[in-house]
């Protein structure tokens, strides 16, 4: 036993202790990562704990997420007396349409400004710089007296033009640092194998170019999906109206009515969160794309 | 090339043209021309009207809170991350979920969350932790209705934050982190030695894009609270929509937007000189 008492004991005695502070390290690192994420997502729990509450008019207390007796019942009315089934068909058509038109428009401007060489283009690339710093938000009444001037008011048409010019700037910006990493060789190699520019666009950029299109049809999406003011202010026409428009007026109708309310931001939050998901793969390299660029 | 372009200019850029006119109008929205020129009026009634600097105050109060209150947790977020973790997608794709959904949403999921008498938050501090034996009419009093609004503001926007800082921690070489460890540089000082540093030009885009955000805060504050009590927890935009709509008064709403683009665009310039001199690597 004596002899024991004379082996070094030191390192023996350090290293586990070192080790089991980074394990305490790593425990303390997921205890915050899990409670982060309960605050992201307890909202939306609570959301949809409320849209399955059974009782139309009376929320449980104390608040629950699990309620006693859900029911889809919520969804169905939300659906059918709110009128969702019409809006949530307008808003696709309008938002599938904006992120077709935006994607046209921007990587052909984007090609120009990285491929081509053309009279002002690095004056124009700047004028889309400054008008990227420049919140839609701030011309809302300038812009609606050009869409009036315009005959654009009441119309699917306007909305696509607002949605459309509003996300060129960005687009363009992103998609540009994109095509300008495609190696010259690869232009080079499609004009000797006796492609034009419209060639090498369409059969090798745009193929190379999936994560930053991908990007942008996300944001694209997002923002005429969301978006509430020029739906609300360019929209009369009860038929034509999105879906932002018409949950807001269900709310002011039947504020009080929380379950109902609900049921339809959690179907109108479902494409949102489908369309991130599905594209997150591209969507996250996009974005890392424009930001270290930026 | 040339449909973009021709967008730009003509809804982009011609409307800011246009509104420097309106604003020197009482604008006519439903026959421009019989709008009367008024000259200065609208910008010196803006400026001595004591509600336009509350909404001033306020849209500042709300970046000065949302602006460093997302970044700190999105860049703590990213540095978590950053490590080898098991779930990093699953944790990354949570974290984001806030900003990919509407603010209409999530604006109604806070005026629930903080509702007076059953909300859960007020639930949580009266009925579990004793904090209050009256539940807060957070949404109607001037300055608690401020911690919903900023909240939301802040919650919304770390993941996005996030998958910046992200990206920028992923850009960096990994050899400087070798040097300084091998130097003797612990957690935190490498992190504020070099992380930091190099992280720069990043804080400085992010500051830009998050400060031009703050000043958007529009709908949250719109639904939350409209704007209320007695107008005092408008912003600026609140503010330049309901002389608009409310009172249509055109001109003067324009006038209000293009003080808000102006601010908008001193600041991002004096962050950038405050910034100046960013690491490259």
């Amino acid at each position: 036993m004596a002899t024991l008492d004379l082996t070094p004991v030191a390192p023996t005695t350090r290293r586990p202790s070192h080790r089991s502070r980074q394990r305490r390290g790593r425990i303390l690192l997921y205890v915050i990562l899990v409670a982060g994420s309960v605050a992201m997502v307890l909202p939306f729990a609570y959301m949809v704990a409320t849209a399955l509450n059974p009782q139309r008019w009376i929320l449980p207390y104390p608040p629950t997420l699990w309620p006693e007796g859900a029911t889809l019942s919520n969804f169905a009315r939300a659906w059918n007396e709110a009128g969702l089934q019409r809006y949530m068909a307008n808003s696709a058509i309008v938002s599938g349409v904006t992120v077709v038109l935006a994607i046209a428009v921007s990587t052909t401007s984007a090609f120009a400004f990285a491929r081509l060489r053309f009279p002002g283009r690095e004056l124009i690339f700047s004028l889309y710089l400054i008008t990227m710093m420049i919140p839609d938000m701030i011309a809302l009444l300038p812009k609606f007296q050009v869409m009036r001037d315009f005959g654009l008011t009441n119309s699917w048409t306007g909305l696509w033009v607002i949605y459309v010019s509003n996300a060129v700037a960005f687009n363009t910006f992103l998609l540009r640092a994109f095509f300008q990493r495609v190696p010259r060789d690869l232009e080079d190699a499609t004009r000797i194998d006796g492609g034009g520019p419209w060639t090498f666009y369409w059969r090798i950029l745009m193929p190379l170019a999936k994560p930053a299109v991908a990007t942008v049809a996300v944001f694209t999406f997002l923002g005429a999906w969301d978006d509430f003011w020029w739906a609300r202010l360019l929209i009369q026409d009860p038929g034509r109206r999105t879906l932002p428009i018409g949950i807001l007026l269900f709310f002011n109708a039947h504020g009080t009515q929380w379950s109902t309310v609900f049921a339809a931001t959690t179907l109108a939050a479902i494409p949102e969160i489908l369309v991130f998901v599905a594209l997150q793969r591209y969507f996250v390299s996009g974005l890392y794309t424009g930001a270290i660029r930026g | 090339m040339l449909p973009g372009f021709l967008l730009v200019i003509v809804f982009v850029l011609w409307p800011l043209v246009r509104g420097v006119q309106m604003s020197m109008y009482d604008w006519n929205l439903m026959v421009p021309e019989q709008s009367i020129f008024v000259g200065a009026k609208n910008l010196t009634r803006a400026l001595t009207d004591h509600n336009f600097w509350v909404a001033t105050r306020n849209t500042f109060l709300y970046a000065v809170v949302t602006v460093p209150g997302q970044m700190v947790l999105g860049l703590g977020a990213a540095m978590m991350l950053h490590s080898k973790i098991h779930g990093k997608v699953l944790f990354r794709t949570l974290y984001y979920l806030p900003v990919v959904t509407s603010w209409l949403v999530v604006s109604f999921v806070f005026a629930f969350l903080f509702t007076d008498g059953m909300g859960p938050v007020n639930y949580l501090l009266t009925d579990v932790l004793h904090v209050t034996s009256e539940p807060v009419p957070w949404l109607h009093q001037t300055w608690t209705a401020q911690v919903p609004i900023m909240v939301l503001g802040i919650w919304k926007g770390v993941g996005w934050n996030m998958v910046i800082f992200l990206a920028a921690l992923a850009a960096m070489p990994a050899e400087l982190h070798d040097a300084a460890s091998v130097d003797g540089a612990g957690g935190w000082a490498r992190f504020r030695f070099v992380t930091l540093p190099l992280l720069k030009p990043t804080v400085l885009f992010v500051t830009v894009v998050l400060t031009i955000g703050a000043f958007n805060v529009f709908l949250s504050v719109y639904l939350l609270t409209g704007g209320g009590p007695e107008r005092s927890t408008e912003v600026m935009l609140t503010y330049m929509y309901n002389q608009a709509f409310q009172f249509l008064d055109f001109g003067y709403g324009v006038t209000v937007g293009l003080l808000l683009g102006a601010a908008v665009i001193v600041l991002g310039f004096l962050q950038r000189r405050v910034m100046r001199g960013a690491v490259e690597y």
